[in-house]
C-alpha cells in the first residue's frame, strides 16, 4: 500500500489504467464462464478492443498533438488489407497465436509507413487543412481499395485494377482481394484475449510517449508552436511521431477487426467510421486516454443494447458531439459555468450545509485522535 | 468532339462546385472556419424543392425562392446556435462543431426524408442545345446551359457586391482584420451572419442545379461535393471569390475526364490527390494570397 503512495501520481495513474483493462477482461471471463453472456454480446468483444485501440490513437492526434485527423479509418483499412492478405497467404499456416501477432505487426507497419508517407505533406499545413487532406486520404484509400484486385499462384502474385480475369492466374491461383468484393472466406483469428493484450501495448506505449521528454515536446506544439519552435523543439519531427504512432495503432486495431470476420472489404472502412471514433474521443474527453477507453465501450455496447432506438444513435452523437463543445469550449459558456459555480459557493444555504461537513469533519478527526 | 463533349460536362459539374465552393471560401476567408456543414444545406434545400414542386404543386422558380429563403434561415440558425458560442475558442472546437451539425442535418433528414432515393423531377424546362460544329455534332442539355449561365451570373453579382456595397467593404475588412474592422464600426456579428446567409442560399442554388443533372436526391446527397467543392475552394486558393471559380471549374473537368478516361471508380481518388499535391506545391491554392503568422 506504501509503494503505492509513494509512487509518481502519473504512475499511479497509468497503473489504474492498465488496471481497469485487466479487471474489465476478468469480469468477462468471469461473465462468460458463468454463462451469462449471450452469443451477440460474445460478438461485442473484439469490436470493443478494436474501437478502444482506435479511440486510444486517435486521441493521439486530436488530444495530444492537437491535430484532427478524419482519416483515422483510412490507416484502419490499410493495415487490415496488408495484415489480411499476409494472412491467407501463410499466417494461417502459422500457429494461430503466432499467426495474428505477425499479421497485426505487418498491418500496423504497413499503416505507420502511410502514415509517415501523408504525414510529411500533410504536417506542413495547419488546422483545417488537415482535417481535409486526410479526410481526403481515407477517401483515397477507400477508392483505390475497391478497384484492387490481387490473386497469387504458383508463380507468384498477380495485381490488377481492372477485374479478376486480368489477373491471369494459373489453374492452381487463387484470388485474395477481389475488388469491391474484397477479401472472403478467411479463417478467423482474433480473440478477444488478443484484443485484451493489444489494447495493454497500445496503452504501453501511448502512456509512456505521453510521459517522456518526446510526449511534452509533442504537447508543447499543440499548446503553442510557435513558442515550440523558437525553444527549439524539431515541430516537424514530433508532429510526425504521434503521427505514424497513432497511424500504427490504428492498423494493428485494423488487422484485429479484419481477422474477427470471415469477409473484408474496403467500404467497411469509410468516413462514418472516423466520425464514430472522433465520437469517442470527443466524449471521453479530449487529450484523456482512460476517457477514451470507457467512452468507446460504452457508446459501442449501448445502442446494440438498445436496438428498438438505433436509428436515433447517429442523430444523438450529432448531439452529443456540439452540446459538448459548447458546453467545454465556449468563451461564454465557461464563464457562465465560473459564475454559477461561485453563486452556487457563495449562496448562505450552501455555505451553512459546507460549514456543517466541516464541523462534522474536525468532529470526526477530534474523536480519532 | 468527344472531348469536347467532357470538357463542357466538366464545365457543367465544376460550376456547381464552383457555387457550393463560394460559400465555403466566404465563409472561410471572414469566420475562418470550415464549415463543414455547408453540403448538408445543399441537400436540405434540394428536398425543399423536390416536396415544394412534386407535392405541394409549385412552379420551379418559386420552389427555388423559397428554398432559398429557409436555407438561409436555416444557415442563420446554424450560425447563430452552433458557430457563434464558439467564437474565440479553438479552431479544432469549432471544426469538431462543424462536423457535428452536419451530422446532425444528414441523419435528421434521413428520419424525415429515408434513405431511399428520390428521383429529383429536373426544374429546367427548355429544349436541349443542338450544335453542328465543324464536322462534327453535340448535344449540350439544358442543364448544362443553365448551370454555367447560372454559375457566371452568380459569380459576377458576388464580386460586383463585395466590391461596391457598403457590406460587401465589410466582408473584406473583416477578412483581413476582425479586430480592426470592430474598431472602425464594422458589425462584426451582423457581417458573419450575412455571408452566412449568402453561403446558404447560393448552396440552395447548388442543390436544385446538381439534382437537376444528378437526379437521385438521399439524405447524403450534399456530403461528397460539399467536400469536392471546399477542395475546389482550397485549389483555387481560400478567401478568393475568382479563385473558388476557377478551382471548381478545372475540378469539375478532371473529375469528368477522370471518370471518362481513366476509370469511373477511381475518379474521387483522382479529385483528392490533386488536393494533395496542390497542397504540396501552392498550399495557398491557384490564386491565393500567402498569409502571414503573427505572434
Amino acid at each position: 500500500m506504501n509503494a503505492l503512495k509513494n509512487m509518481k501520481k502519473t504512475t499511479r495513474s497509468n497503473l489504474i489504467t492498465y488496471g481497469i483493462v485487466v479487471v474489465f477482461y476478468i469480469v468477462v471471463q468471469a461473465l462468460t464462464a458463468g454463462g451469462l453472456l449471450n452469443n451477440s454480446m460474445k460478438g461485442m468483444l473484439v469490436p470493443i478492443c478494436t474501437y478502444v485501440v482506435l479511440a486510444i490513437s486517435l486521441n493521439l492526434t486530436v488530444g495530444i498533438l492537437g491535430e484532427l485527423s478524419l482519416g483515422h479509418a483510412g490507416f484502419m483499412s490499410v493495415g487490415a488489407f496488408s495484415g489480411a492478405v499476409f494472412w491467407v497467404v501463410t499466417g494461417s499456416q502459422l500457429p494461430p497465436a503466432l499467426g495474428l501477432a505477425v499479421s497485426m505487426l505487418i498491418g500496423g507497419v504497413v499503416a505507420g509507413v502511410f502514415g509517415f508517407l501523408i504525414g510529411i505533406p500533410v504536417l506542413r499545413l495547419r488546422g483545417d487543412y488537415l482535417a481535409i487532406v486526410t479526410l481526403a486520404f481515407g477517401e483515397i484509400i477507400k477508392n483505390v481499395l475497391n478497384t484492387v484486385y490481387l490473386g497469387i499462384d504458383s508463380t507468384g502474385f498477380h495485381f490488377s485494377m481492372k477485374d479478376s480475369s486480368s489477373l491471369g492466374l494459373a489453374p492452381d491461383g487463387d484470388v485474395i482481394i477481389n475488388g469491391a468484393i474484397g477479401i472472403s472466406g478467411m479463417k478467423k483469428a482474433s480473440t478477444f484475449l488478443a484484443g485484451i493484450i493489444l489494447i495493454l501495448i497500445t496503452l504501453f506505449v501511448i502512456l509512456n510517449l505521453i510521459n517522456s521528454r518526446a510526449g511534452r515536446a509533442i504537447m508543447s506544439i499543440r499548446d503553442n508552436r510557435i513558442a515550440a519552435e523558437a525553444t527549439g523543439i524539431n515541430v516537424t519531427k514530433y508532429k510526425l511521431m504521434a503521427f505514424i504512432i497513432s497511424a500504427t495503432f490504428a492498423g494493428m486495431a485494423g488487422v484485429l477487426y479484419a481477422l474477427n470476420f470471415s469477409a473484408l472489404a474496403a467500404k467497411k472502412f469509410d468516413y462514418n467510421t472516423s466520425i464514430l471514433v472522433l465520437v469517442f474521443v470527443v466524449l471521453g474527453g479530449i487529450g484523456n486516454i482512460r476517457g477514451s477507453m470507457i467512452a468507446a465501450t460504452i457508446l459501442y455496447v449501448l445502442p446494440e443494447m438498445l436496438r428498438s432506438v438505433a436509428d436515433y444513435r447517429m442523430l444523438a452523437y450529432a448531439v452529443v458531439l456540439i452540446v459538448m463543445m459548447i458546453f467545454n469550449q465556449s468563451p461564454q459558456v465557461i464563464a457562465w459555468r465560473e459564475q454559477m459555480a461561485d453563486r452556487f459557493a457563495h449562496n448562505p444555504v450552501v455555505k451553512g450545509l459546507l460549514a456543517k461537513f466541516k464541523k462534522g469533519g474536525e468532529d470526526r478527526t477530534k474523536g480519532e485522535a | 468532339m468527344e472531348l469536347l463533349s467532357y470538357l463542357i460536362n466538366g464545365v457543367s459539374l465544376g460550376s456547381v462546385y464552383a457555387i457550393i465552393a463560394l460559400g465555403y471560401t466566404m465563409v472561410y476567408g471572414i469566420a475562418k472556419m470550415l464549415n463543414f456543414a455547408h453540403g448538408d444545406v445543399i441537400m436540405v434545400g434540394s428536398y425543399i424543392v423536390f416536396i415544394a414542386v412534386n407535392q405541394a404543386g409549385l412552379p420551379p422558380l418559386a420552389a427555388i425562392l423559397l428554398s432559398m429563403v429557409l436555407c438561409t434561415v436555416l444557415g442563420l440558425a446554424i450560425e447563430r446556435f452552433a458557430y457563434k458560442p464558439l467564437r474565440g475558442a479553438s479552431s479544432l472546437a469549432v471544426l469538431i462543431t462543424a462536423i457535428g451539425v452536419s451530422y446532425l442535418l444528414q441523419n435528421l433528414a434521413l428520419l424525415i426524408w429515408g434513405s431511399d432515393p428520390k428521383n429529383f423531377t429536373s426544374v429546367v424546362d427548355i429544349p436541349a442545345l443542338d450544335l453542328h460544329l465543324a464536322g462534327g455534332r453535340i448535344v449540350i442539355s439544358s442543364e448544362t446551359v443553365v448551370t454555367i449561365v447560372s454559375a457566371a451570373a452568380i459569380m459576377v453579382g458576388l464580386t460586383l457586391f463585395v466590391n461596391h456595397t457598403k457590406m460587401g467593404h465589410a466582408m473584406l475588412a473583416v477578412s483581413e482584420d476582425k479586430g480592426a474592422a470592430q474598431l472602425m464600426g464594422v458589425n462584426v456579428n451582423s457581417t458573419i451572419a450575412m455571408t452566412f446567409a449568402i453561403g446558404s442560399a447560393l448552396a440552395a442554388v447548388a442543390g436544385v442545379l446538381l439534382c437537376s443533372a444528378y437526379p437521385a436526391l438521399q439524405p447524403t446527397t450534399g456530403a461528397m461535393p460539399g467536400i469536392k467543392a471546399f477542395t475546389a475552394a482550397v485549389f483555387g486558393g481560400i478567401g478568393s471569390i475568382p479563385g473558388a471559380m476557377l478551382g471548381g471549374v478545372l475540378l469539375g473537368i478532371i473529375e469528368i475526364l477522370g471518370k471518362a478516361y481513366v476509370s469511373t471508380q477511381l475518379a474521387d481518388a483522382i479529385v483528392f490527390a490533386v488536393l494533395i499535391v496542390v497542397l504540396l506545391v501552392r498550399p495557398t491554392g491557384l490564386l491565393g494570397k500567402p498569409m502571414n503568422e503573427k505572434v
